[in-house]
Formats: structure tokens, C-alpha cells, sequence
């Protein structure tokens, strides 16, 4: 590691600052209530908070089937681009950086017309019942849907990244030459070597689904982004307390998700 | 088992290799035009010739990893051309490092045993066997980045060996490695390949390599099979101009054609093989066979001399411009510095005529 001249410290204390004093305000906020000192009460009233399990389950529930989808969608995708049309590889590059480009806010809009549209139109077709059923307050799966594209940015640039690192033709060739079929050799030889790519596209994907409000609040849905928002209109310091937690949480799923990724790499390689 | 079962078990069953009218294009280029070729069992083919030749293609038609537009490929008399790679029974190596990052090089060699769902215990027993037998039975535990070039390359024939395929096929194997260990692997490769009794195929643009470790070598011209013959052959007789000038150094020059015997240097030789319709011709002689000797009138002139050890190679500049190069050994040479006057004349033997260049 470099040494740590003045200088380098300085820039460390700076940025430390930068990123530490909005946190301990947080902090301080939530546990030193006026007139009462310092209490803890703001974080033990999240569990009986109403709606809180609730809203962070659902968020969950909808990161899970996102990522699911993501890496179902993605992953055979982009394989299949490397060994079948690397040509097509700017025209995908660019189709999956328009979701940086369309504002949520849009989305939320365009889908919300949709919405209100397709019902209207189809109460006569059995597409009435999907559109009922993806509008379903306990699992709206029309987020998932609308998390999936927000999501391919990301994704994109993950598996990219990871799929650059190695030589996928000849990984697959040298596993059908060994008797592999075709998912075997993309299951035994070419996924176990994208692990890490897989991990951060599911990481960024976690990120984006619990901390996404505006899509799911223009649809009128309450997972814990929006719970959280709903909440601080009439208990600012629960909703800060929750802020404050669902930072430590995402924390401890990023480090969970890379001690599962470093550990079991280890663990093959020792 | 045993190494020497397991040696036996191949060796008996040793396949040939046909390629009958191959063709293959991709778009406008054609990488094969009509190959046929047929491997003998057992023994070790070079195919040469200088890149997009389409010798690459040939190799990856018969592992089943490209397929023939027209023209078919037999494994011991059998059609392979549908069988898919998988079920082609043809071990691979390939000229880029191409182990499984995330297996152990144990685990690389089983890959193929587990693929045929044979037990751990008696993969990894039959995995390190094999590494023994390439020499690492020691790094069976490192991983591919923990491995040199050379190391990497072993593992990965131990990995083409371990389903005790039909034929072995080695793509460039050793193009990737510096001087020294291709050397050492060269031998290695060769030594194994005796050992097992393996039908292989090895595609190469090094023509010291192919005439070095190969029973036969063919070279290829624009999809084509120029010459298939021994290495000793195809050096000292070699069946058309591209191979003469392809395999070993040639140097051309002008002579008279006249019936079956050639004009060259102020001597009348006998021509070899096909003669061409032109009378202006280009004779083609090794360096070897040129005789070079010091002559105050001679309008020869050495142009310059490289130490090649026993050998010293002189450049002559003919007084029509036609450089000629001749091997003499150190101690002749000696006397030949840049600047002298010579006479170049060549044995009494047929030599090789080929159309005149330019």
C-alpha cells in the first residue's frame, strides 16, 4: 500500500468528511429526541411500524424475481452474442444504455397510460386477467417488469466486463472437445468463471430495485423506498432511523455477496 | 491401471482420418477447395502451410467445430461430418491457453471423465496419471494461472488425452511459447504420440516444427493439399515450385530449358519431375548444394556471410544481379569474406525446374 504523505491524508479526511458528517447527522438526529436525551426509541418502534415488514419484504420479493429475470435474460444473451454475432455487440451496447437515457419518470408515465389503456380496450380478451394480474398490490409484478429494463444498464456492463476477461469460443470449444454438450459446456466451463460478473450484476440490480421510488410510487404500489417516504410526512425520525438502517443493511448484503464470492474462490483454490 | 494397459488400449485401436473434397467458404473467402487427404493409423501428420491456407479449418472440420459445405470427413472409414464435437472422440489443443480458469489442473484433466459422469475418486485417480505422464504430477492442485505457458499447455494435451479419443488434434500448440520450451515440448509431444500410438493432426505454419516432429507433412496452398509426403522427401523432393520454396531455403536461378535437360550456370543438368512449356526457366537449388569457390576472373561476387555454427551461409550476387545462397561449412568459408571474386557451379544431379518468377 502507498504511504500516506500529509497530503494523501488530507484527502482522505476530506472525503471521509464529506461522507460521514450527513451520515452522523442522521445518526444524531434519530437518537437525541429534545427534551428526552439520548434514546434508542426511534430504531426498536421500526419493527412495530406499520407496513415496514411488509414494504421491505416486497422490495425483496421484487429484487429476487428481478435479478432472476435479469441474469435469465442476460446472461445466455450476451454468451450467445460473443460466440454467434460479435458484430451485433454496438447495436445491444446501445439498446441497453436507452433505459440511462428515458428518465423513470417517463417510463413511469408511459406505463402507467398503458395501464389504464389496456383494460379499457381488452375487457373482452383474457388479456384483461394479465393485466389485472401483473397489477397485483401483494406482488406487482408490472415493477419487475419495469425493473428488468431500468436494470439493463447495469447488467449489461457487468456481465461485459466479466465476459471480456475471458475467451468464451475457446472455453466452450475446449468443453465440447471434451465430450461437453452445448449447456454443459456453458454451465461447467463458461458460467463458473463469470461468478464474479454474476455477483455484481445481482448486487447493482439489489441496489437499484430497494432503492427505487419513483416508478413504483407514480404506480401506486408500496415497496420500502416508497414506505419510507409515506412514513416521514408523520414520523421523521422512524423514517430517518429506517434511512439509516436500510444503509447498514445494504451494506451488509454488499459485503455478505462479495465474502460469498471471495470466499468460495478461495475455497476452490486452496 | 496401468500406464502401459492404458498405452495398449489406444495403440489397438488406433483410427485413420479421411478428408474427401472438403470445401468450405466463409463469405467470399475460401478456406477449403477441395482437401483430400487421408491420415495412416498411429501416425503423426503436419499440416503446413502459410497462414489461411486452410489448414486451421481442416482441423476444426474434423473436431466438428466448423462444418464442410460440401465433402465429407471419415473417422476409421466412418462419416463423421454430423456427428456433433461432442461425440467426435477427438481430444484437443488449442494454440490459445484454453484451460478452465476456475478448475485445478487435476480438475481440468477430469473435466472430460466428468462429463461422462465417472466417479470422483476414479476421475481424479485416472486425471493424475496422466499429469505424470505429461510431468506434472506434482501441480495437479495449481491453477491455470499459477501454471507457465509451457506448463499450461501440458495440461491441456493430458486434458485432450484423458477419454483416450480416436485421433489427437493440435492446433498451433506450441506457437504461443518462447524458443526454449517449444523445443523441450516439441520432443515431449512427439514422444508421447510414439508412446500412445495416437492418430494426430497438427497444424502448424513453423516448417521446422512439421518437418522436425512429423511422420508425414502436407502442405497446403489456397485450400488445397500441395504434397503429403516424409519429411525427408518433401525436403529433398519436393513435388511442386510452392513446396521446393515453402519448406527449407531456395534459391532461384535463371536457366534454359531445352527437351529434359536445363541450362544453368554454364553447365547442362538433367530436369526433375514435371517440366514447364517455357524454355526461360528458373532452376531451384538448396543452399546446401551449391558449391562455392574463390576465382580471381569469376564474375560472382559474396555479398555477405552469416555464422550459422558448423555452417556459414554466403549470399552470392551473380553478375546479372541473381543472388544465390550457399551453405559451406565454417572452415571452407573462411576464405570468403564479403567482396570476392567466385564460381558458383552446382553437382551433377537433376535439379528442380520451376516456371520463371516475375
Amino acid at each position: 500500500m502507498a504511504r500516506l504523505n500529509p497530503w494523501r491524508w488530507c484527502v482522505l479526511a476530506c472525503a471521509g468528511l464529506y461522507f460521514l458528517v450527513p451520515l452522523a447527522a442522521s445518526v444524531v438526529f434519530t437518537v437525541d429526541v429534545p427534551g428526552q436525551g439520548v434514546t434508542f426509541d426511534a430504531y426498536t418502534h421500526i419493527l412495530s411500524a406499520d407496513g415496514f415488514l411488509s414494504s421491505l419484504l416486497l422490495s425483496l420479493e421484487l429484487a429476487a424475481a428481478t435479478i432472476a429475470a435479469v441474469l435469465l435474460l442476460m446472461v445466455p444473451a450476451m454468451v450467445a452474442l460473443r460466440l454467434g454475432a460479435p458484430k451485433l455487440r454496438p447495436v445491444v451496447d446501445v439498446v441497453c444504455s436507452l433505459p440511462l437515457v428515458v428518465p423513470p419518470i417517463a417510463l413511469a408515465a408511459g406505463m402507467g397510460t398503458v395501464l389504464k389503456w389496456g383494460p379499457e380496450h381488452l375487457s373482452r380478451t383474457p388479456l384483461f386477467q394479465t393485466f389485472v394480474a401483473i397489477q397485483n398490490p401483494s406482488f406487482p409484478f408490472v415493477l419487475v417488469l419495469a425493473y428488468v429494463v431500468m436494470a439493463l444498464p447495469f447488467a449489461y456492463r457487468a456481465l461485459d466486463a466479466g465476459l471480456r476477461a475471458i475467451d468464451v469460443p475457446t472455453l466452450v470449444e475446449a468443453a465440447r472437445s471434451c465430450g461437453a454438450s452445448w449447456p454443459q459446456a456453458l454451465v461447467r466451463a463458461v458460467l463458473p468463471n463469470l461468478r464474479g460478473a454474476l455477483l455484481n450484476t445481482s448486487f447493482l440490480t439489489l441496489a437499484l430495485v430497494l432503492g427505487e421510488f419513483t416508478v413504483a410510487q407514480l404506480l401506486g404500489f408500496q415497496p420500502f423506498a416508497v414506505w419510507i417516504v409515506t412514513v416521514s410526512g408523520s414520523q421523521a425520525q422512524l423514517s430517518v432511523a429506517v434511512s439509516v438502517l436500510s444503509l447498514l443493511v445494504t451494506w451488509a448484503l454488499l459485503l455478505a455477496l462479495a465474502g460469498f464470492g471471495g470466499r468460495s474462490r478461495t475455497a476452490s483454490r486452496g | 491401471m496401468t500406464a502401459t494397459t492404458r498405452d495398449k488400449a489406444v495403440a489397438e485401436k488406433a483410427a485413420t482420418v479421411e478428408f474427401r473434397r472438403l470445401r468450405r467458404e466463409f463469405g467470399k473467402t475460401i478456406a477449403l477447395d477441395g482437401l483430400d487427404l487421408a491420415v495412416r493409423p498411429g501416425e503423426l501428420l503436419a499440416l503446413l502451410g502459410p497462414s489461411g491456407c486452410g489448414k486451421t479449418t481442416a482441423l476444426r472440420l474434423l473436431a466438428g467445430f466448423e462444418h464442410p459445405d460440401a465433402g465429407e470427413v471419415l473417422v476409421d472409414g466412418q462419416d463423421v461430418t454430423g456427428v456433433p464435437a461432442h461425440r467426435r472422440d477427438a481430444g484437443m489443443v488449442f494454440q490459445s491457453y484454453s484451460l478452465f480458469p476456475h478448475l485445478s489442473a487435476v480438475d481440468n484433466v477430469a473435466f472430460g471423465l466428468r462429463m461422462r459422469k465417472v466417479r470422483t475418486a476414479e476421475r481424479r485417480a485416472r486425471a493424475a496419471v496422466l499429469l505424470e505422464l505429461v510431468g506434472l504430477g506434482d501441480k495437479g492442485e495449481r491453477f491455470p494461472h499459477q501454471l507457465s505457458g509451457g506448463q499450461q499447455q501440458r495440461v491441456a494435451l493430458a486434458r485432450a488425452l484423458a477419454l483416450r479419443p480416436r485421433v489427437l488434434l493440435l492446433d498451433e500448440p506450441l506457437s504461443a511459447l518462447d524458443a526454449k520450451v517449444r523445443l523441450t515440448l516439441r520432443e515431449e509431444i512427439r514422444r508421447l504420440q510414439r508412446e500412445l500410438g495416437i492418430t494426430t493432426l497438427f497444424v502448424t505454419h513453423d516448417q521446422e516444427e512439421a518437418l522436425s516432429m512429423a511422420d508425414r507433412v502436407a502442405v497446403m496452398r489456397a485450400g488445397r493439399l500441395e504434397q503429403c509426403a516424409p519429411p525427408s522427401e518433401l525436403y529433398g523432393r519436393p513435388a511442386t515450385a510452392f513446396v521446393a520454396e515453402f519448406v527449407g531455403t531456395m534459391s532461384r536461378i535463371p536457366g534454359h530449358l531445352d527437351g529434359t535437360t536445363v541450362e544453368v550456370l554454364g553447365q547442362r543438368l538433367p530436369a526433375d519431375g514435371e517440366v514447364p512449356a517455357t524454355p526461360e526457366v528458373d532452376v531451384l537449388v538448396r543452399p546446401e548444394a551449391v558449391h562455392v569457390a574463390a576465382e580471381g576472373q569469376g564474375d560472382a561476387r559474396v555479398v555477405a556471410t552469416a555464422f550459422l555454427g558448423a555452417t556459414t551461409r554466403l549470399t552470392v550476387r551473380m553478375a546479372d544481379g541473381v543472388e544465390i545462397k550457399a551453405d559451406l561449412s565454417t572452415h571452407e568459408a573462411a576464405a570468403l569474406a564479403a567482396g570476392t571474386a567466385v564460381r558458383v557451379s552446382l553437382p551433377r544431379r537433376p535439379v528442380l525446374v520451376a516456371e520463371r518468377a516475375h
